[in-house]
């Protein structure tokens, strides 16, 4: 119901105003969603974008996923190592990831995945000049705080008579974080993913509209602005919800399967 | 080595001693010695606050003594380990595992191969009345099933001591009796040696060769009882309600 009133606003405001710059047709922006690999004013095509934009925020991610998971785990499990780390967390916890810019491009500047690697040339340098480093970092970031808190939180929260009904039945430290810590913490595990998950994808989507980026679906908006695209900054817009959208539903789809356990009364 | 075979579990000057938050020291255990003979089955029975959950623990290799020993078969028990088992009042099956995973889970921690273990594990879910619930998880059943299950995965691991601590206390009246029955059952079947705490003087009377009765604050043994009732019990003859009456009256001391 939502999305066809919406529809018949920007419809007539769109015939009130008569201004495509001011607010283009939705048949306008329509045709641009339709056709995703059409090339668009010369920064290529809007699926090309996402894809990059894509790229960029599961490398980024899937970073941050892999220090934060363990880290928290220990963290939540042993108070020294707790103790240790959180006042140093706290410090770094309440900057925007967005702030971090200014210092990330004097530390990495553009140098990307093309850079370390070595490669100058050729179509493979195209796709890993794409994947600055900056970029990363913003988006490592972004993703790590609520990834690290909801893994400290889960763990914590682990029902102890797990821990001690593991231990009675033989589990040795190792196998209690394994096959206890792990899977009790789980579904914490995944909100703070999925939490993670949208938060890496706006910091992105930001960080690209930002100057010195040349591609990636925040670059496309702001670029198309510059030009007077607003068709496209729509289409832009409406790709990054539906994007989000979906990495959140994947999400929601696996708590849903594999976390129904999670009902019980503890 | 050990000077008394027929002791599977000796209990040596036992105490514990525990920290408020307010940093103030409570003796909850004082100096308990008890002696557990193999095979038997033994019920510790006292008020809330006199320590037995905290022997058993320690007994368990959970927690550490203040003072004192906990022996199993004349060495020190002071980590937990596969010949000792403890069963829980509640909440103890991991409830992302399956009936069957969870009753393979101890047998799954010292490395059995899986078909042995899924072939054991489902050995004792069937003793235990369970087996058309091996695939089910714990949040499908009930309060009585669960433990059911509990029982089940601490004898999959083939203890010798079946340490139970309130294993029913959670249950409603009817569903206790029919699982006290399933217990006596298990036990004359695998013939383990049972240390069973409970608060209820009915059950200890019901199930138990020994009584163990406790005093609190501090947690001292107040007395123990042989019970010689041929079983299966009924609590209709006069000699149960007399001893049930005993204990109670024990129990105001």
């Amino acid at each position: 119901m939502a999305p066809a009133l919406l529809a018949v606003i920007w419809i007539a405001l769109a015939r009130e105003i008569g201004n495509e710059v001011i607010l283009p047709g939705i048949e306008q922006v329509s045709r641009i969603v339709l056709h995703p690999t059409e090339d668009l004013i010369s920064m290529g095509s809007l699926a090309g974008n996402v894809l990059v934009s894509l790229v960029r925020v599961i490398m980024g991610y899937t970073l941050a996923a892999l220090v934060a998971i363990p880290l928290g785990v220990a963290m939540g499990y042993y108070g020294v190592i707790f103790k240790f780390f959180n006042g140093f967390l706290n410090l770094f916890r309440p900057i925007p990831p967005l702030a971090w810019v200014p210092l990330v491009m004097a530390w990495f500047g553009i140098s990307s995945l093309a850079t370390a690697s070595g490669i100058e040339t050729g179509q493979i340098y195209i796709y890993l000049d794409n994947i600055k480093f900056a970029m990363l970092f913003i988006i490592f970031i972004g993703a790590f705080y609520p990834i690290l808190t909801s893994t400290i939180h889960g763990v914590r929260n682990v029902n102890k008579t797990f821990i001690d009904s593991a231990r009675v039945l033989g589990a040795n430290e190792r196998q209690i974080f394994r096959k206890v810590l792990l899977p009790a913490a789980m579904p914490s595990i995944i909100t703070g993913m999925r939490i993670g998950l949208g938060i890496a994808w706006m910091c992105l989507v930001s960080a690209e509209m930002l100057p010195g980026s040349l591609s990636g679906i925040g670059y496309m908006i702001t670029h198309a602005f510059t030009l007077a695209s607003t068709d496209i900054v729509i289409a832009g817009m409406i790709s990054i919800g539906a994007v989000g959208a979906l990495m959140d539903a994947g999400f929601r789809h696996i708590e849903h399967k594999y976390f129904s356990w999670r009902r019980q009364a503890n | 080595m050990n000077s008394h075979p027929e002791q599977i579990i000796a209990i040596n000057r036992l105490s514990k001693e525990f920290t408020t938050g307010a940093g103030n020291t409570f003796l909850a255990v004082d100096s308990v010695s008890l002696q557990i003979p193999r095979n038997s089955f033994t019920c510790i029975v006292g008020p809330s606050g006199c320590g037995k959950s905290t022997i058993l623990r320690i007994a368990a290799g959970l927690e550490k003594s203040s003072s004192g020993t906990v022996q199993y078969n004349g060495n020190q028990v002071s980590k937990p380990c596969a010949e000792i088992g403890l069963v829980f009042q509640e909440y103890s099956l991991f409830p992302w595992l399956s009936v069957l995973d969870n009753v393979a889970s101890g047998p799954e921690f010292a490395g059995v191969d899986k078909d042995k273990r899924y072939k054991d594990a489902e050995h004792y879910i069937r003793m235990v009345n369970m087996i058309d619930f091996k695939d089910a998880y714990p949040h499908e059943l009930s309060g009585g099933m669960r433990q059911r299950v509990a029982i089940a995965r601490a004898l999959a691991n083939e203890p010798d001591v079946l340490l139970m601590d309130e294993p029913f206390g959670a249950l409603d009246a009817h569903t206790r009796i029919l699982l006290q029955k399933e217990l006596l059952k298990v036990w004359e079947m695998t013939r383990k040696t049972i240390v069973l705490v409970t608060h209820s003087v009915d059950e200890a009377v019901y199930l138990a060769d020994r009584i163990v009765i406790m005093s609190s604050r501090p947690g001292r043994i107040h007395k123990v009882l042989d019970v010689d009732m041929d079983r299966p019990r009924s609590r209709a003859i006069p000699e149960f309600g007399k001893l049930t009456d005993h204990i109670l009256k024990e129990l105001e001391h």
